[in-house]
């Protein structure tokens, strides 16, 4: 049950937020406080029973189950599953969906109701694709995370937004057809050769495919899951929506929504088709150095604060790309760490770049400097994510980067040592923040004012688990080991030469299926 | 007691914490009481444990602490785990014991200055992260330390952050280290893969059972790793950031840029040299690197004006010589110059920031001069150092350590005459350029005069540090004079002893005689040029062959301008030609495509009647013919 109140709480706190400003003007972000509020520590509730069972003994690393027929004729259910891997980005949601929620406590100031509505609703959209284990909710939920997103940045975005929102949505709806369209050759196939038809995840997952169908499937998925994430050269969606949206889009875009693509390859990608997706590994791998040092060039350059951060965006998600086309365990536990760590640091560097805009008026880093002196807790804020950004010892983004590079330098030494390349730019460009913004002659005729007590609040607790999670990521890397394993068991077959062979059995079998 | 050596470690970074959190709202003596009871405690507790350590009699002393496990999954597991043993001792000494005296002089020399707590919590958190790089167990936590002191390293060069100049300093010297970081921690991928652990003592021990001397995997894992001691120690070809890093305090160049971090590097070889035995190739690399170095930093220091920048050359110098002791496996004797290097050039820092203190932020010693009666204390103590420095004979420990790094590269199996003749030819420069800035600091004309003598804070840890400068040799004395070694002897178990090639018995004498008497004749040939014929450098630097060279020189052999035509410009303005993203068109031309064609299609809907009419007909004949055709 638990599972669908994390949804339906986002879901009716959403509509409720909308009918009750109608009535109480001022009301829609009490109800967006408590909605996400209570999502948080159902969210925790679960964490804390996920810590009380021994995760060795529960079959796949799933812990809890909701199913319910829903269109029983086409074997679809109103299916939900948690994991470790789900409940790390249950909590990563339910963390980022508060932060948002504050940020706009002073930032949005017409239309409250309807914002708090889409607000809720694009955090219940990504609450659900964590968590469907249909693959036809799972659409759903992919859909409605996209549709809020679209108004957020249309309605609250700032001068460009309805170019930026258009394109995001375009981009984003090719690749969910796209989607679409595999799933249901998929479902076909699947029912076919069965004889069952299902969207159930755990029967697809044990679908025989050619490795022509694996192929053709695999790259629907595929290019969905790429244009979230995003990879190099589907990105530009990214700065753009980025830079337009309002605060807590960006933070929602930035934290969550980028880890949708990441999590859909991890959970249904690589294992749906394993082999396929081992086939094109080099040249995903090639695409993500590729992200890391073109996104690291284009933040060096970018004047617009949320631009800049955007494309740091872009080069941090190669990392992402490499540790889950590397297919080693520890370059995996890489990736989920680097999509919490991220998640937490860009999303707070987008606070803080939102409080600035706020503050000042303008996005232009050139406009601002020498605020150090002005605002000292923005500063010191500023100075320890820009340091997480550059991956330093001690926080949570070292742990991530350096576990999914040598992950990766076990079987792509190459490519560790190429994506390192981007260690070194990652220092030029966070550093050129702190220099543009916090340093130098403070020009500005009006001073503005620092953090405020609740957004000082909201910065600290990212910082704290940033540094927490840098010195013990053990909480996360032990939540996610299970599915970790599971995943990994799916690609790797009992001896060495398994790839042909298992491709060669699918083939055999395939064809003798064959009408 | 001994178990908790994490204590160290600790006290300043409570000091830290406390001047973070709070630092806005105490008080200066509050702040400096603070800033400077962590590490002065730290400096205590590192001298009991020390004492207990050695009086304990045994060859191999070590503690191991392990604290709690960091990472621990799919195979990688890292503890936050330290490890304490004769070099790393000497290290916190040097580190706890020389930061406690750079924090005293601190408290008055930053008396003035806003940012008084920003100063001091930066600089403890500096002395905790280097104490963690030099007590972890494992290379990732040692990694830690070595990011973080860049961290602090980059925030206090800029510390004066109003100016651009100097957050532009910061970030190259950022940025330049991390190329070397970058090196290291793809080392660390490679040593992770092949030993299945970054324990450093588990990887010590694996590597000579898995490597044969030469193997290849070894010399790449150590020419890694001293990629990143390149780096962090400001050696070719990494160098350059060193001199722009003057920006920082006078303290912070004392403490960071001379006694402690620059010198990591050096720990970092030493520290995991049974890589480099393995690889003898990279661990020759090292001395010639080395001996490069300390040349072209010695000629660079030649034709400095700003003492500061002197000091920043004489520091890359002088650690080129620890390198070039590393290179050739006389592994104790580069640790005995790295500690006798941290007083005494922490001493030459000191003095050099007290003078520019009291001359108004003068940094040009064209501009001072005659000030030896001005500033007694600061006069002697510089002194002391300078000669220090400049290895004078008998007197002076770094006479005994550099004598040593001489000798021993000449009678090593690695090394020999050629890279002993580099290192002398580097002793006389080091003599030259050390008297000339006494010299032209504290007599001749007189410049400006002093505002007032500095108190007692910058005097005491002066006169300390003097002290050490002066006696800190005479605990290694070499065969021919006195015979101690009791510095060579604690490091024994730790790090291996000198391989020796056949040489003729009293060739260590006449080495010393030698090296001696050349310290003596530069100081000599400095007091004669600088003090009775000063035309004589003006008509060296006016010759147009002196000149070129000067400029050269004055420039750091312009590897500034290389590297800026070379890598940065490059970059920078491709990144600008590309501000708007040019895979943007991708999105952009599809979109373009896409109204080109509904502008087209447009024109066929124009509402006339007779052009539907006729296109009709026209289609109509058109699939006639088709269809009679084919």
């Amino acid at each position: 049950m638990i599972l669908v109140a994390l949804i339906s709480t986002l879901v009716l706190g959403g509509l409720l937020a909308m009918l009750l400003e109608k009535w109480v003007t001022g009301s829609a972000k009490w109800v967006g406080l408590v909605a996400s509020l209570l999502t948080m520590s159902l969210a925790g509730s679960l964490w804390i029973q996920y810590t009380g069972i021994d995760a060795s003994t529960v079959s796949n690393g799933v812990f809890m189950v909701f199913k319910k027929p829903w269109i029983p004729e086409f074997g679809i259910e109103f299916h939900l599953e948690v994991d470790g891997l789900g409940l790390v980005m249950v909590m990563l949601t339910g963390f980022l969906g508060l932060v948002a929620v504050l940020i706009s406590w002073s930032q949005v100031k017409h239309k409250e109701g309807f914002y708090y509505l889409n607000l809720l609703w694009t955090l219940a959209g990504i609450m659900g694709v964590f968590l469907a284990f249909d693959l036809f909710l799972f659409y759903l939920f992919w859909e409605v995370m996209l549709v809020p997103m679209y108004f957020l940045i249309s309605i609250w975005g700032s001068a460009n937004r309805i170019y930026a929102a258009y394109k995001f949505f375009i981009y984003t709806q090719i690749g969910g057809l796209l989607m679409l369209v595999a799933l249901l050759g998929l479902y076909f196939l699947n029912g076919s050769s069965t004889g069952v038809y299902s969207f159930n995840y755990w029967d697809l997952i044990k679908t025989v495919l050619t490795t022509e169908q694996s192929m053709w499937l695999m790259w629907g998925f595929l290019i969905a899951f790429l244009i979230k994430l995003p990879v190099l050269p589907l990105h530009n969606w990214l700065p753009d929506a980025h830079g337009e949206a309002p605060t807590a889009g960006s933070v929602i875009l930035a934290g969550l929504l980028l880890k949708t693509g990441a999590y859909g390859i991890l959970r249904f990608v690589v294992p749906f088709f394993p082999d396929a997706s081992q086939s094109i590994a080099m040249p995903a791998m090639i695409l993500g150095v590729c992200g890391i040092l073109y996104g690291a060039k284009l933040a060096f350059a970018q004047t617009d604060m949320k631009r800049l951060v955007a494309y740091t965006s872009v080069s941090h998600m190669g990392f992402v790309i490499i540790g889950i086309f590397a297919f080693n365990q520890l370059a995996w536990q890489g990736v989920i760490m680097q999509l919490v760590a991220h998640g937490l640091s860009t999303g707070a560097l987008f606070v803080l770049a939102g409080i600035l805009y706020q503050r000042t008026g303008t996005r232009d880093i050139r406009k601002y400097g020498g605020l150090w002196a002005t605002v000292p807790r923005m500063g010191v804020a500023g100075l320890i994510l820009v340091l997480a950004s550059l991956g330093l010892p001690g926080l949570a983004n070292f742990v991530a980067e350096f576990m999914t590079l040598a992950g990766t330098f076990t079987t792509t030494p190459i490519i560790a040592i190429a994506a390192a390349i981007g260690l070194i730019a990652a220092a030029v460009y966070s550093l050129r923040i702190m220099q543009k913004v916090f340093y130098g002659q403070d020009t500005a005729s009006e001073k503005i004012s620092d953090l405020s007590s609740m957004e000082t609040l909201t910065i600290a607790t990212v910082v704290f688990l940033l540094i927490y999670l840098g010195l013990n990521p053990g909480p996360i890397t032990r939540t996610v080991e299970p599915s970790i394993k599971q995943l990994i068991s799916q690609v790797e077959t009992p001896d060495k030469g398994g790839f042909s062979y298992r491709t060669q059995v699918n083939n055999k079998s395939s064809s003798n299926g064959k009408h | 007691m001994t178990e908790s050596i994490w204590i160290i470690i600790a006290l300043p970074l409570v000091s830290f914490l406390i001047l973070a959190f709070v630092g806005q709202r105490m008080t200066r003596q509050t702040i400096a009481l603070v800033a400077t009871a962590g590490t002065g405690i730290a400096a205590l507790f590192t001298l009991v444990t020390g004492w207990r350590l050695l009086s304990s009699n045994q060859a191999n002393f070590e503690i191991s602490s392990n604290l709690w496990e960091w990472i621990n999954t799919s195979g990688l597991t890292i503890h936050m785990a330290l490890h304490l043993d004769a070099l790393a001792l000497v290290f916190i000494f040097v580190i706890t014991f020389v930061g406690f005296l750079i924090l005293v002089y601190s408290t008055e020399f930053m008396n003035e200055d806003s940012g008084y707590a920003r100063f001091f919590a930066y600089i403890n958190l500096f002395i905790a992260s280097m104490l963690i790089l030099v007590l972890a167990d494992n290379l990732l936590l040692l990694y830690l330390g070595w990011e973080g002191v860049g961290l602090c390293s980059y925030l206090l060069i800029g510390f004066w952050y109003q100016d651009p100049s100097n957050g532009y300093a910061a970030r190259k010297a950022f940025i330049m280290t991390r190329i070397g970081d970058t090196a290291l921690i793809i080392g660390l991928f490679l040593l992770f893969v092949e030993f299945g652990t970054l324990n450093i003592g588990e990887i010590l021990t694996a590597a000579p059972e898995k490597w044969v001397t030469g193997d290849t995997t070894a010399k790449l894992a150590a020419f890694l790793l001293l990629g990143g001691a390149v780096g962090k120690s400001a050696q070719l070809p990494l160098q350059t950031w060193l001199p722009d890093a003057m920006a920082g305090p006078s303290p912070v160049s004392a403490l960071i840029h001379a006694a402690t971090m620059v010198t990591a590097g050096v720990y970092l070889i030493a520290r995991t040299h049974a890589i480099f035995e393995l690889a003898p190739e990279v661990q020759f690399i090292v001395a010639i690197v080395g001996a490069i170095t300390l040349l072209i930093a010695g000629f660079s220091a030649l034709v400095q004006r700003d003492i500061k920048r002197v000091l920043a050359y004489s520091t890359m110098s002088q650690i080129g010589y620890m390198f070039l002791a590393l290179g050739v496996g006389a592994w104790s004797a580069a640790i005995f110059h790295f500690m006798i290097h941290a007083f005494f050039k922490a001493l030459l820092f000191l003095g050099a920031g007290a003078i520019i203190m009291v001359l108004h932020h003068e940094h040009d010693m064209f501009k001072m001069g005659g000030l030896y009666k001005k500033l007694p204390v600061i006069f002697w103590t510089f002194l002391i150092a300078s000669a220090s420095l400049a290895a004078l004979p008998l007197v002076t420990a770094g006479f005994y350590s550099k004598d040593l790094i001489l000798w021993q590269v000449f009678a090593s199996n690695i090394g020999g005459s050629g890279l002993w003749a580099m290192g002398f030819a580097g002793a006389f420069i080091t003599a030259l350029y050390s008297s000339r800035m006494v010299l032209v600091t504290f007599f001749g004309k007189t410049g400006i005069s002093p505002t007032h003598r500095p108190g007692w804070a910058i005097t005491t840890p002066l006169l300390v540090l003097a002290f050490l400068s002066f006696a800190g040799g005479f605990i290694e004395l070499p065969h021919t004079m006195g015979h101690t070694q009791l510095f060579s002897e604690m490091l024994h178990g730790t790090l291996p002893a000198l391989t020796m090639r056949e040489l003729p018995a009293n060739g260590e004498l006449m080495l010393q005689i030698i090296t001696g008497l050349t310290s003596i004749i530069a100081v000599g040939l400095a007091c004669l040029v600088y003090l009775r014929r000063p035309s004589i450098v003006n008509q060296l630097k006016s010759s147009s062959f002196g000149n070129l060279f000067v400029r050269l020189w004055f420039t750091g052999w312009g590897f500034d301008v290389m590297y800026n035509a070379l890598i940065v410009r490059p970059l920078v303005s491709i990144s600008k030609l590309n501000k708007k993203d040019i895979l943007d068109n991708i999105s952009i031309g599809v979109s373009r495509l896409m109204a080109f064609g509904n502008s087209q299609l447009v024109l066929s809907q124009s509402g006339k009647l007779r052009w539907y009419m006729m296109i009709i007909a026209l289609g109509a004949i058109l699939t006639l013919t088709l269809s009679i055709v084919i």
